[in-house]
Parts: structure tokens; C-alpha cells; sequence
């Protein structure tokens, strides 16, 4: 798995936390909105009745012989009345000199008539809610000017207030987290055609490059069919090298089957000996060079396997018995037996066609250092990891070179003059290291003979 | 036994025909598939040689036809395709075997001997000298009522001798036959079958007589 370098941040969270964030500031703005709204609704209602009150007020006074009578109702001041216990101040004037009332509210002037002036005034470091309203009575001959003053503390008020403003937090709440929630659902289902689209490219075999075929939302179209066209091209240009392999394995090998058939031919009709030694060394050339060219196209595509493991779930014994039938008439010409000793059912999870072409190279070597009428056994193990050993009764491996065969074109030095590439063992290492396992040579402690072991 | 051959390179073709006639078998020759058609509708073979890449077509399209026909004729593919993929795909196609180009020949029959084994026991290829009887597929060498299995080598000898009786074979050539060309067989090692061989003839009027200095020559009385 390759990891893009660049990562800049991800469209997922950039989506969620601009929703969330939406969201938070509209409930911060709402409730701004209702709190400040309902306190003008609420200082409206405390207006009014002191507004009542101020007006009852004045309407009682009357100017009698010069002089300004007030008959204080007192129900003007018990409608003032509050739960909280609210305090009540008035203050009457009679051309701005009080003559009732209390001396601590700020002398307001107002004109007369129905003007009202309303003011939050500090009153004994408490905000009180003030009220004044200015009327002019007029006698015989004389007018004087009386303004009404009522104040009343605003614990009640606030408190409303209060009351109000924890509903509207609780509101607030409510809704921001609904809204988180829609933003998780909003951001999840925006993501989902993204997620389905990687998760169908992430589950392609290395096979797989046709176009992808889902529906997608709009603005998506132009990713898939960028990526379309690029599995095209990509598909195109692997078909392409494909059938160039093919075709120029099919140029070479088959004038190399002529000569080859030929050389047979004419090596039973030959007699003389130093020809019949041309015509043998001609054929061991062919198979030579056709042997190094198989063996180095099938190690590029292991190579190449190896980066995209097409890992299936293989029964190894069936695997290894296929082999065996294919192999049974190459060991039939030695006169030499294969022998399957099998675990029943070592499954294990693997690329088909790379360990085939592991236990083949095995095998094939097994067959080619063994002597006549001698016995390959192929034992199939489950436990400790699921092994396949492959034992001959060869000479075995030069013990001193053991650990360097399995390296690219290196061939041990009693294997003169037995065809091969140098290449077949180290196709079974890639292939068992692809497998996260490995294979180790050894050669059978009394009998001689190699030992080979594939640990999957 | 009879063959039939599809393979468009001329070349390569001449030389299989050669070589398979010089082993003492039929083979007719199609260089495509329309033609490997009409011959395997005309002609009964033991087994059909079919190379994959033909000019009118994939090779594998007459597996398919033949299969289809119900025709059961082995077929192996001659394939210059190394790739283990293709192999796979040509025996799931319905082939009974197939070889790497270039081939051994001695590999090719002993594959075809397998797949003959595997898909009928035995043909009506029996060949017979005096009062023996000689089974190439099966392997068996009937001497009166006596059934002897040869081994492999045995019967590549044996097949040698009885497809030219009377003619004389000399160790090298025999050895060039028995043995893979990368080994060097001292030419002793022919002694010890043509040896094996002798004991299994021995109630038999068939012989295998030595010309010294020259070779083996299997003689009837």
C-alpha cells in the first residue's frame, strides 16, 4: 500500500466542523436575539404599570386655592406589587420642589402632557426602573407644574428574565445537538458515494481495470472518468506489453522447436559420433536458452505479483497434487517415483499461480538432481506453519554454498551439466517471502539427498 | 499411433512429422483451424497436437468446437507461452496436456502416453512380433499369457526395438533415446535395461541379439 505524501486535512471533518460551527454560532445568535427580545417585552410590561401607576398618580392631584391637593390612591402602588418583593420609590414634584416621596431618585424633567420619560436610573447602587410623567393644573388664576416620579427595582424583572434565558440555553442546546447530528448524518452521506468508490478500487484484484461502473453523484463524474480513462490507458498499455511478451516468446520459440525437432530427427539418423556430440550440444543449447527465458519471464511476473498478491484461500494438497499429475511423465522418463505425504486439508491463504510456480521450480529440481529409479517425497504440513518440504536422494547441496544459492543466477558446482537458469530457487524465495514466509535448503542428515522447505 | 497436427508454422511442422514418422507413427498435418476441423471430422486420430496462436483463429477455439461436438479426442496444446496463467487457462479450456515450445519429444510422448492412460486405458495400437504382443500406451508386454509391466525406460527401449525389428540400434543412439541430453550416461547403464529386457523376452521367440561393436537388434525366429 502506497500512502500519498500530501494530505491536506480531510474533506470528512472540514465538512462536519463547518456544519458544527454553523450550528453553534446560530444557536449563540439566537439566543441572543430571544433573551434581549424578551427583556424588552418584559421591561415593557414592568413600563406599563408604572406607567398606570405614574398616571393614577397625577390624575389625583388638583389644584385647590392655590395650593396642590393629592388624594394618593394606593392602589396605584399596590398593582406595583411583585412576587420578588420588588421595592417601590416615588418622588412627587411641584415645579421641580419635591413635596412627597423619597429624595433619592434623580430629578427628572419631563414636559407636560402625556410625554413619559422612562429611565434605568441607580438608586442605592440598585438599577431601578423609573417612571415620570409631568401634568400642569391650572386654578383661577395660577398654574403650577406637578410631576410624578415612580421607580420600582427590577429583581422580579430579572429574575423573568433569568427564567427565560435558562429555557432558551435549554432550546439552544436541544437544537445545537440535533444540529450535530444532522451534520454527522449530512457529512456521512456526502462522504458515503467518496468511501464507496475508494472502497471498490481498494478491493480490485491487480487484474481488475475495467471501469467502474456505480452510480456517482454529479460532481464526482469527472474523478471516475478521469480514473476510468487511466485504467483504460493503464489496461491498454498492459495488454499491449502482454501480447508483445507473447509474441515475441512465439518468435523465438518457435524456430527454436525446429531446430530442436530437427536435431532430433537428424541425431536418429546420424551415426557418426563427433556429429551425433554436435547435434546433442545443439539441443542442450536450446533447452538451455529456452529454460533461461522462460525462467526470467516468470520471474518478472512473480516480481510484479508479488507487489499485488491476488490472495485467494488454496488447498495446498490440491495444489501440490495438480503438480504432481503434470510432473508424472517427466519423472516417468528417469524411472524416478513422486510420492505426495499429506496433512488432509492444509488451507492457506495465497496467489495461486506464484505458489505453483514455487513448487514447481521445487519439484523440477528435485527431478532433475535425482538419480534413477530413485523416490521424490513431497511432504505437506500443517503444523508448526503450513510447509512444503521436498526431499530427493541426490547428492544434495555443496554445503559450503548453501546459503548463497538461492541468489539470483547462482547455480551449485555439482550441477554441471545439468540444465537450468540459476533463477529457480530464487523464484521460491520471492514467493515465499511475498507469503510472509520463507525457504530453507538443507540436505538430509544420513541419507545425503537436498531438502527443501517452503514455510508459508 | 495417429496424430493429428494443427500448426501454421511449416517449418516446425516438417519437423515434428519428421520426427514423430521416424518413431513409426501417422501423422497428418492442418495449418489452421478450419482445415484441423475438417480433418478431425474425416479421420479418427489417437490424439490431436494443437499449437495456440493459428491464422484464422485461437487455437483454443477448436478445443472448444471439438468439446462442443462431443469429440473426446485427447488434445495437447504446443504453446510458446511460458506464462503459468495461460497454462492454467488452456487445461481449464478443456485440453488435456499441453508443452512448452520448445519441446522434448521424448516428453511429448511420454505425455501423450499419460493422457492416453488417463483418457481410454489403452489404444488399438497393439503391436505385435511372433508371440509378443506390445501395448505402448499401457505399457505392457504380453509374452503368451504373461502381462509384464514395463517401466518407464523398459518400454521407451522396447517401443525402439518392435516399432524396427531386424534393424540394429547402437548403445549411443539407444542412450541418446533413454536418457535427457544435460546427463552423461555411461553406455553401461543401456546394458542393464537391454539385461531387464532380455529376462522379460525370455520365454518368448522374440530376441534381443548383440552385434558386437555395433549395437542391439531385436530378431524374431
Amino acid at each position: 500500500m502506497i500512502n500519498p505524501r500530501n494530505i491536506w486535512g480531510s474533506l470528512r471533518n472540514r465538512l462536519a466542523i463547518s456544519l458544527i460551527g454553523g450550528a453553534a454560532l446560530l444557536t449563540i445568535l439566537l439566543f441572543i436575539a430571544v433573551r434581549s427580545y424578551s427583556a424588552q417585552i418584559a421591561q415593557h410590561g414592568q413600563d406599563s404599570i408604572l406607567d398606570a401607576s405614574v398616571t393614577s398618580i397625577l390624575d389625583a392631584a388638583i389644584l385647590r386655592d392655590g395650593a396642590v391637593e393629592i388624594d394618593f390612591p394606593y392602589a396605584a402602588l399596590a398593582i406595583l406589587d411583585t412576587v420578588a418583593d420588588d421595592r417601590i420609590f416615588y418622588a412627587i414634584y411641584q415645579d421641580e420642589k419635591l413635596i412627597s416621596g423619597y429624595e433619592i431618585l434623580p430629578r427628572i424633567t419631563t414636559p407636560s402632557g402625556i410625554a413619559r420619560d422612562y429611565s434605568t436610573v441607580d438608586v442605592n447602587d440598585t438599577a431601578v426602573r423609573l417612571v415620570a410623567a409631568s401634568r400642569t393644573l391650572i386654578g383661577s388664576n395660577e398654574k403650577t407644574k406637578i410631576t410624578v416620579a415612580v421607580a420600582q427595582t427590577q429583581d422580579e424583572l430579572s429574575g423573568t428574565l433569568n427564567r427565560i434565558s435558562k429555557n432558551v440555553a435549554l432550546y439552544g442546546a436541544g437544537f445545537f445537538l440535533l444540529a450535530v447530528l444532522l451534520s454527522v448524518w449530512a457529512t456521512s452521506t456526502t462522504i458515503a458515494p467518496l468511501k464507496r468508490l475508494t472502497t471498490s478500487v481498494a478491493k480490485r484484484g491487480p487484474q481488475d481495470l475495467s471501469p467502474f461502473e456505480q452510480p456517482v453523484p454529479t460532481e464526482m463524474v469527472p474523478l471516475v472518468s478521469s480514473l476510468n480513462n487511466l485504467m483504460g490507458r493503464l489496461d491498454q498499455s498492459l495488454n499491449q506489453s502482454e501480447e508483445f511478451i507473447a509474441e515475441a516468446a512465439h518468435r523465438v520459440r518457435t524456430p527454436l522447436a525446429t531446430v530442436r525437432s530437427y536435431a532430433e530427427a537428424t541425431l536418429q539418423r546420424v551415426d557418426k559420433e563427433e556429429n551425433r556430440q554436435a547435434l546433442r550440444s545443439m539441443v542442450r543449447a536450446i533447452d538451455e536458452s529456452s529454460r533461461a527465458a522462460g525462467q526470467l519471464l516468470d520471474h518478472a511476473m512473480i516480481t510484479f505479483r508479488a507487489d499485488h498478491l491476488d490472495l485467494q484461500s488454496i488447498d495446498l494438497v490440491a495444489l501440490v497434487n495438480d503438480l504432481v499429475l503434470r510432473l508424472t511423465p517427466i519423472a516417468e522418463m528417469k524411472d524416478v517415483a513422486l510420492q505426495v505425504h499429506a496433512d488432509t486439508d492444509v488451507m492457506v491463504q495465497g496467489d495461486p499461480i506464484l505458489l505453483q510456480n514455487a513448487v514447481r521450480n521445487l519439484i523440477d529440481n528435485a527431478l532433475k538432481f535425482s538419480p534413477i529409479d530413485s523416490v521424490i517425497h513431497i511432504h505437506i504440513n500443517a503444523q508448526p506453519t503450513p510447509q512444503i518440504v521436498v526431499l530427493d536422494q541426490g547428492h544434495g547441496f555443496p554445503s559450503d554454498q548453501i546459503n548463497d544459492l538461492a541468489t539470483r543466477f547462482t547455480r551449485g558446482k555439482n550441477a554441471d551439466g545439468i540444465i537450468g537458469s540459476g533463477l529457480g530457487l530464487t523464484i521460491a524465495t520471492d514467493v515465499a517471502v511475498a507469503h510472509g514466509g520463507s525457504l530453507h535448503l538443507s540436505n538430509q542428515p544420513n541419507k545425503g539427498g537436498a531438502c527443501v522447505t517452503l514455510s508459508l | 499411433m495417429k496424430f493429428l497436427l494443427i500448426e501454421d508454422n511449416q517449418e516446425l511442422a516438417n519437423a515434428i512429422c519428421l520426427r514423430m514418422q521416424l518413431d513409426g507413427h501417422v501423422i497428418d498435418h492442418a495449418d489452421k483451424i478450419a482445415d484441423g476441423i475438417a480433418f478431425a471430422e474425416t479421420g479418427e486420430y489417437d490424439l490431436v497436437l494443437l499449437d495456440i496462436m493459428l491464422p484464422d483463429g485461437d487455437g483454443r477455439s477448436f478445443i472448444h468446437q471439438q468439446r462442443e461436438r462431443k469429440k473426446d479426442t485427447p488434445i495437447i496444446v504446443l504453446t510458446a507461452r511460458s506464462q503459468v496463467s495461460d497454462r492454467i487457462s488452456m487445461l481449464d479450456m478443456g485440453a488435456d496436456d499441453y508443452v512448452t515450445k520448445p519441446f522434448d519429444h521424448a516428453e511429448l510422448q511420454a505425455r501423450c502416453r499419460a493422457v492416453l492412460r488417463r483418457k481410454s486405458g489403452t489404444t488399438q495400437t497393439i503391436v505385435q512380433l511372433g508371440d509378443v504382443s506390445f501395448d505402448p500406451v499401457a505399457g505392457n508386454l504380453i509374452v503368451g499369457d504373461n502381462t509384464i509391466a514395463l517401466r518407464n525406460r523398459e518400454l521407451r527401449l522396447f517401443e525402439l526395438l518392435i516399432n524396427a525389428p531386424g534393424q540394429i540400434f547402437s548403445k549411443q543412439k539407444l542412450a541418446d533415446r533413454l536418457f535427457s541430453y544435460d546427463v552423461d550416461v555411461s553406455e553401461n547403464a543401456i546394458e542393464v535395461y537391454i539385461g531387464r529386457l532380455r529376462k522379460h523376452l525370455e520365454p518368448a521367440n522374440v530376441k534381443i541379439s548383440t552385434h558386437r561393436g555395433l549395437g542391439y537388434r531385436l530378431d524374431h525366429d
